[in-house]
C-alpha cells in the first residue's frame, strides 16, 4: 500500500492514510464486493495466514465484519475477547501481544477501550495491527466504509456536504469519519452542542455549528452519531429530552434534508435518543448499506495490509 | 584537605562568574581565590568545568516506604548525588503517606544511612494525604526531620477552608505550604486539553485547572499571611497569576521542572506514556511563558518531580498508565539547553534555580552557597561541554520512565561533594 506514514504495515489511524491509498481500499473493495454476490464467497488469496481479532470491548458488528471478511480470504481467524481469555486474569496487552506474536498472528484486530492501545500494540509486535476502535480516538475501518457508502451512492465523495452530528468529544466515528471525508475533497461540518464538542475541534480543519437547523438543509449527508452516555463522566447536558429538541435526527428534521441527501450511522443506534424509528427506518438511511460495505473493504484492508497489490486480479 | 583547582566558579549567591581555586578542609570550604598553593590538599584538576553550588531539589518522588520496587531512598540518594544534588525534598505521597513524625524520620534517617544526599522530606498537609483534616504538622516540624515543607503533592489540598487552615497554623513555625495547583474539578483528564487531545480522543485537563487553583491558593496566601510554594507550574495563567500576587507582597513562590520548560503535548501524539505527567505537558505558548517567568524572576526554582514509576505499571496503554517521570540525572543538561543555550538566562541564573533558589524557599543556609569561607562545602562540578545520550537502563534510579529517552544532552556532573566528601567523583558513585 503506498501509504504517506512511516510504517505502513498498519492502520491505526485514518490520517496514515493518504488519498491514493484510500482509492486503493475503496476500489480493492468494490473487485471483493462482487464475490459477496457470489455462491462461493471465498478466494484462497490468504491462505496459511492468521488474523486475531482481539477484542477488549463488546462488539457485534465491527468483530463479526472482520471475521468474515478475513475468512472469505480464506486466513485463520481467531476470536479473542477479554471476557474469555488470559486478559480476564490480569494479563497485559503487552503479554498478550507477545503471546500472539510467538503464535504466529499475521495481522490483529484491535478493539479496545483506551484511546492508543493500538499505537501501543504496534510497537510491540510484528504483526500487521488493525485498529477496530481505541476508546474515543479512532475508528479507521469505520470512515473506509463510511466513504465506500458514499462512494458508491453518490458516485463520488469530493464536494459533498457531510454534516456529524452529536456526541463528537466522545466519537470515534466523528474523528475518523471528519479526517476521512475531509481527506476524499467533501466538505464537513461537526454539529453538536458546545459541550459535546472537544475544545480545539479546530484541528480538524473544518467548519463546527451549534445548530442543527440551521444546516440540516444543506446536508448531502447527515452522519448521526450515537450519544455515548457510558463515556460521559460528567452531565455534559441538561437532559436527553434537551439533546432530542435540538440535534437528534427527528422525522420533522428528515423531511428537511435535501433531495438525493442521506442518512448514516455506524451503530448501534439509540432510537428515541439521537435518532427516531422512522428516521432510522427510512429509504434515505443507509444504515444497512454500511454494514454490508464492512465486509468488503475489510477484506481489501487486510488484503492490502498484508502485501496484495491493489488491482481487479484479486478475485479471479 | 581537597583544592579544587581552576574551575570556573559560579556562585549566585556572591554573584561570581570566574575561574578559581576553592579549597575544602573537614566539612567546609576553607578559602577560595586565585592561584591557592596545594599545601598538602589532594588536587582535583577542575579546569573546564563548572564549580557550583551543590543542587537542591524540592521535589522528588522517593516511593520509599511502600513502592519500592519503582524507587528506594538509596537508588533515588544515587541518581540525586549522580544529577549534582546535595539536597532533596522526597514528597509525602508514600504508603504509609508521610505524616507524621516517625515516618517523616524513617525517611530522613534512611536518608543518612545512605549518605549520598541530605533527605528532606515534606511532610503531608493533611492526615494519610486524605484531604480532611491536618496533618501534625508541628510535631513533624519539631522531629529530627525538621520539616519546613509540606504538601498533599499528587493531589490540591481540595478545599478553601482547608488550605486556609494549614496556611494559618503553619504560620507558628514558618512552614511552607506547597501546593499541588489544579482544580480537583477540572483535572479529570489525560493530557493537555486543546487540539492534540481533541485529535486524540484523550480527556484533556484545561489549563484553566491550573490558574484557576494558584488564584485560589493565593488569595488564601494573602488573606491569611501564610507561606506558599506552587509546585510544578506549567501554564501561562499559573505564572501570571504568581506574578501578581508577588507583585502586592504575598508570600509566594514557584517552582518548574524541566520537562515543562523542554516539551509540549505534540509528544503525546503517539501515545507513548513516557509522556504522561501531572500537570500534563502544555503548547509551546505556555512553554514561553514559563521561559520569560524565568527571565523575569516569577520562577524561583527549577525541580524535577522526579517521579519513578515501575516499567510494569508504566508500560502500558497510555490511559492507564500513571503519571510521572524520573528527572533527577537529566536536570541539568536539559536546564543548559532550555534556559542558558536557549538564551533565557545566564548560567548564574540558571545555577541558582537549581540551588541557591529552592534553598532559600528551604530556609537551609548551608545549601545553596555562598562558596566562601566557613561555608558548608556542598558543591557540583560539571562539565557545561560533555555531551553523552540519555539511555533509559543507564539510569541509577530504579525506573526508567524518562521522557528524554535517546536525547543528546550536554552537560554533565564531574564531582558531586557533600560536606567536604565526594558523594560523585569523576561521574561515578564515590565509594
Amino acid at each position: 500500500m503506498r501509504s504517506v506514514k512511516a510504517d505502513p504495515r498498519h492502520l491505526l489511524s485514518i490520517a496514515d492514510l493518504g488519498r491514493d491509498d484510500i482509492n486503493d481500499v475503496l476500489s480493492t473493495a468494490e473487485t471483493f464486493e462482487a464475490i459477496g454476490e457470489r455462491e462461493i464467497k471465498k478466494v484462497p488469496t490468504l491462505r496459511g495466514r492468521t488474523v486475531v481479532n482481539l477484542f477488549y470491548e463488546a462488539s457485534t458488528r465491527t468483530r463479526v465484519s472482520f471475521e468474515i471478511a478475513a475468512k472469505r480470504l480464506s486466513a485463520d481467524v481467531i476470536n479473542v475477547s477479554s471476557s474469555a481469555s488470559s486478559i480476564e486474569k490480569g494479563e497485559s496487552l503487552r503479554d498478550t501481544a507477545r503471546t500472539l506474536r510467538a503464535l504466529g498472528a499475521d495481522a490483529i484486530v484491535l478493539r479496545h477501550p483506551a484511546a492508543g492501545a493500538p499505537a501501543f500494540l504496534a510497537r510491540l509486535t510484528d504483526a500487521c495491527v488493525i485498529n477496530a476502535g481505541d476508546g474515543a480516538h479512532e475508528h479507521p475501518t469505520q470512515a473506509l466504509l463510511d466513504l465506500y457508502t458514499v462512494q458508491r451512492h453518490f458516485g463520488r465523495v469530493e464536494g459533498l456536504r457531510v454534516g456529524i452530528v452529536g456526541d463528537i468529544v466522545h466519537s470515534r466515528v466523528a474523528r475518523s469519519g471528519a479526517l476521512g471525508f475531509k481527506r476524499m475533497g467533501a466538505e464537513v461540518v461537526l454539529i453538536a452542542p458546545p459541550t459535546l464538542l472537544p475544545l480545539g475541534v479546530d484541528v480538524f480543519g473544518c467548519r463546527w455549528s451549534y445548530d442543527l437547523d440551521a444546516e440540516i438543509d444543506g446536508l448531502d449527508v447527515v452522519y448521526v452519531l450515537r450519544m455515548q452516555r457510558e463515556r460521559h463522566r460528567e452531565p455534559l447536558l441538561p437532559s436527553e429530552r434537551e439533546f432530542w429538541d435540538g440535534y437528534a435526527l427527528t422525522r420533522e428534521r428528515l423531511a428537511r434534508v435535501r433531495p438525493g441527501g442521506v442518512v448514516m450511522h455506524a451503530g448501534p443506534m439509540n432510537r428515541g435518543v439521537e435518532i427516531d424509528w422512522e428516521a432510522a427506518e427510512s429509504e434515505i438511511a443507509l444504515i444497512e448499506s454500511q454494514v454490508s460495505a464492512g465486509v468488503a473493504v475489510r477484506m481489501a484492508l487486510i488484503y492490502l495490509l498484508l502485501g496484495g497489490q491493489a488491482s481487479g486480479e484479486v478475485a479471479s | 584537605m581537597i583544592l579544587l583547582r581552576g574551575g570556573r566558579v559560579v556562585d549566585p549567591a556572591s554573584d561570581v562568574d570566574r575561574t578559581l581555586d576553592v579549597r575544602v578542609e573537614g566539612s567546609e570550604i576553607s578559602e577560595v581565590g586565585e592561584g591557592l598553593s596545594a599545601d598538602g590538599a589532594e588536587v582535583v584538576d577542575c579546569s573546564g568545568a563548572v564549580v557550583a553550588p551543590g543542587f537542591v531539589d524540592l521535589h522528588v518522588h522517593f516511593r520509599e516506604p511502600g513502592g519500592e520496587d519503582a524507587e528506594t531512598i538509596e537508588s533515588g540518594s544515587r541518581a540525586a548525588a549522580l544529577g549534582g544534588y546535595v539536597a532533596v525534598c522526597p514528597m509525602p505521597n508514600t504508603d504509609p503517606a508521610q505524616d507524621s513524625a516517625s515516618v517523616v524520620e524513617y525517611v530522613w534517617r534512611r536518608g543518612r544511612e545512605v549518605g549520598l544526599v541530605d533527605v528532606l522530606p515534606v511532610g503531608a498537609i493533611t492526615a494519610r494525604r486524605a484531604g480532611l483534616e491536618l496533618a501534625p504538622m508541628r510535631e513533624m516540624n519539631r522531629s529530627a526531620a525538621r520539616v519546613r515543607l509540606f504538601s498533599d503533592d499528587g493531589d490540591p489540598v481540595p478545599t478553601a477552608s482547608l488550605l486556609r487552615r494549614a496556611l494559618e497554623y503553619g504560620k507558628t513555625f514558618d512552614a511552607v505550604i506547597v501546593e499541588h495547583a489544579e482544580d480537583p474539578s477540572l483535572r479529570d483528564g489525560l493530557m493537555h486539553e486543546g487540539a492534540v487531545s481533541a485529535l486524540l480522543g484523550l480527556r484533556g485537563i484545561p489549563a484553566e485547572a491550573e490558574e484557576i487553583c494558584v488564584l485560589r491558593d493565593a488569595s488564601l496566601a494573602r488573606m491569611t499571611g501564610g507561606r506558599l510554594h506552587i509546585a510544578h507550574i506549567s501554564t501561562a495563567g499559573g505564572v501570571e497569576a504568581v506574578r501578581r500576587a508577588k507583585a502586592e507582597g504575598v508570600r509566594v513562590t514557584c517552582e518548574v521542572t524541566p520537562h515543562h520548560l523542554a516539551l509540549t503535548d505534540d509528544s503525546v501524539r503517539t501515545f507513548d506514556p513516557s509522556f504522561k505527567v501531572a500537570p500534563p505537558l502544555r503548547t509551546d505558548e505556555h512553554v514561553q511563558a514559563l521561559k520569560a517567568a524565568v527571565a523575569d524572576g516569577t520562577i524561583d526554582a527549577v525541580a524535577t518531580d522526579h517521579a519513578p514509576h515501575a516499567m510494569h505499571s508504566k508500560d502500558r496503554e497510555f490511559e492507564y498508565a500513571p503519571c510521572g517521570m524520573v528527572g533527577l540525572e537529566t536536570a541539568l543538561g536539559v536546564v543548559l539547553a532550555e534556559l542558558v543555550d536557549a538564551g533565557i538566562c545566564s548560567l548564574t541564573r540558571a545555577v541558582e534555580l537549581m540551588s541557591n533558589g529552592p534553598a532559600r524557599i528551604l530556609a537551609r543556609g548551608e545549601y545553596g552557597g555562598p562558596i566562601g569561607a566557613g561555608h558548608a562545602a556542598n558543591l557540583v562540578v560539571f562539565d557545561p561541554e560533555a555531551t553523552w545520550t540519555v539511555d533509559p537502563s543507564a539510569l541509577a534510579s530504579r525506573s526508567r520512565n524518562t521522557p528524554f529517552a535517546g536525547r543528546k544532552l550536554r552537560g554533565r556532573v564531574v564531582h558531586t561533594m557533600l560536606r567536604g566528601g565526594f558523594t560523585v567523583r569523576e561521574g561515578e558513585i564515590a565509594s
